[in-house]
């Protein structure tokens, strides 16, 4: 099938960018998303252009690397999937397909498709973790946890950090994904220890580090590649606001 | 804790406050104006609204609910201008692509809580002007009308139908502040519960379907009145 693509080209962080527009002659309804940039890649390449970078690992939906605005959809057109996983079978021939970087101030675009989710990390610095005790794994049912909370941490946990919550978000919010990730410990006996601050210490990073506010629009839940619930918001906003109290009552802590 | 209300979810927990508070404000406000509907020799309302402008538990109540509506007024501005501000950087592709946040994945309502807030402020102002303000403080000779109750106790009802029969088009205004303030609902109630803390993947539905229920009971009612007293007139 023959495709227009209008791809965002930006060199470095600082070069302004703009769209550039290729036609892609035999694309195939067989490949993904990726394989199709591939193709577009190899034809640039093979006319001594630069080819579009963009960001790729696993290709199988888990390592939340393949970050794109497809069409104005955070991983394209189908839901609870990564762009890597993106049959082509979503477009037509002849279909102009438009490609862009997340769009965020905490995401800055790092060359082209590229871009920079180190703000993220930073999160996840700030409380997404546990103490434990090193050593050899222990029995597996020594701590009884009941199957609801199991499933429902496993679904928090399945979050893979692609940022899609934040690029669908029209306040660049990043509460989906610090909702996942306090929620897979706040769920399970492991995370208690730190349960009182994680949720503080993790908002303020992300308030820092200049994410909007969640106004519950539900945007993110609906482009989420996982299908993250906005269950999980709720949960964080619960934990916040308890935070806040003990930190209100326990000063020394 | 100092900082919790200068987070982003601590200031949105007093926005959430003040928004529930707010509606127990409208639960007593249409309670009364139903009376308007069901007595049109206007007896019930005066007297509710006599009660209602001497009470003095009303009196202490009045100024709280004023310093609810600033808070809520307050946080919602500074939280919409700091969210502006942190999109800074948006889509540039295709004119059609260019808003993330699209009807394909939230509700119109939801992405315009502001300017709803808004319009339903503007109204605010004009029913102020219309009612309020001249039982209060200038006064109408329609309040003076006899209204068949104790001395002193002022023809509210005239002055309320007064308004909607003289002026028809006002009638209007108040059916588009009613609108408005049934979108801002819709999204509204479940927001605030789920802000709180206050929901969770069961407790969502539930909480829409009485966001909804909320929406269309003071939407339905507020813009029921103004068209019935208007119905009433025309038909009499
Ligand atoms: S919550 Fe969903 S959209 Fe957000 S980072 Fe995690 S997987 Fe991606
Ligand atoms: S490349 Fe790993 S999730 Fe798409």
């Amino acid at each position: 099938m023959k495709l227009t693509l209008k791809v965002w080209r930006q060199h470095s962080p600082k070069d302004k960018g703009r769209f550039e527009e290729y036609i892609l002659q035999n694309a195939s309804s067989d490949m993904t998303f990726l394989e199709m940039l591939d193709a577009l890649n190899e034809q640039l390449i093979s006319q001594d252009k630069d080819p579009v970078a963009f960001e790729h690992d696993c290709r199988e939906g888990i390592c939340g690397c393949c970050a794109m605005m497809i069409n104005g959809r955070p991983h394209g057109p189908n839901a609870e999937t990564t762009t890597c996983q993106l049959n082509m079978k979503a477009f037509k021939d002849n279909d102009t397909i438009v490609i862009e970087p997340w769009r965020a101030r905490s995401f800055p675009v790092i060359k082209d498709l590229v871009v920079d989710r180190q703000a993220f990390e930073k999160i996840m610095e700030a409380g997404g973790f546990v103490h434990m005790d090193t050593g050899s794994a222990p029995e597996a049912n020594t701590l009884a946890v009941p199957k609801g909370k199991a499933d429902e941490a496993i679904e928090a946990a399945s979050c893979i950090g692609c940022g899609a919550c934040v690029a669908a978000c029209k306040n660049a919010s990043a509460m989906l994904f610090v909702a996942a990730k306090v929620s897979q410990y706040a769920l399970l006996p492991q995370g208690k220890p730190e349960g009182g601050k994680r949720a503080w210490n993790m908002v303020a990073k992300m308030d820092e580090l200049g994410f909007g506010s969640c106004t519950n629009t539900g945007a993110c839940e609906v482009e989420c590649p996982k299908g993250i619930s906005l269950a999980h918001i709720a949960r964080l906003n619960r934990e916040f606001i308890k935070g806040g109290f003990i930190t209100l009552v326990a000063e020394e802590e | 804790m100092s900082n919790f209300f200068v987070s982003s979810i601590g200031k949105k927990f007093v926005l959430s406050l003040t928004g529930l508070f707010l509606i127990l404000f409208l639960v007593v406000h249409l309670s009364v104006n139903v009376l308007i509907v069901f007595d049109s020799t206007g007896k019930l309302f005066n007297q509710a609204a006599h009660f209602m402008d001497t009470n003095p538990l009303i009196g202490i109540i009045e100024p709280v609910l004023a310093i609810g509506l600033v808070l809520h007024l307050v946080l919602a501005t500074i939280i919409t201008a700091q969210n502006q501000l942190l999109r800074d950087v948006n889509y540039t592709g295709n004119k059609r692509y260019q808003k993330s946040n699209t009807r394909e994945n939230s509700s119109w309502a939801s992405r315009n809580m502001y300017v709803l807030g808004t319009v339903i402020l503007v109204f605010l102002v004009i029913h102020m002007i219309n009612f309020f303000w001249k039982i209060k403080v200038t006064g109408d000779p329609l309040l003076n009308e006899a209204t068949g109750l104790e001395p002193g106790v002022k023809n509210a009802y005239a002055l309320v139908t007064g308004l909607f029969v003289q002026w028809k088009w006002s009638v209007l205004i108040y059916v588009i502040g009613a609108i408005a303030l049934g979108l801002h609902l819709y999204h509204g109630v479940w927001s605030a519960f789920q802000s709180l803390g206050w929901s969770n993947r069961k407790w969502r539905s539930i909480l829409s379907i009485i966001g909804i229920i909320v929406s269309l009971i003071f939407a339905g009612g507020f813009a029921f009145i103004p068209v019935f007293v208007l119905i009433q007139d025309m038909v009499c």
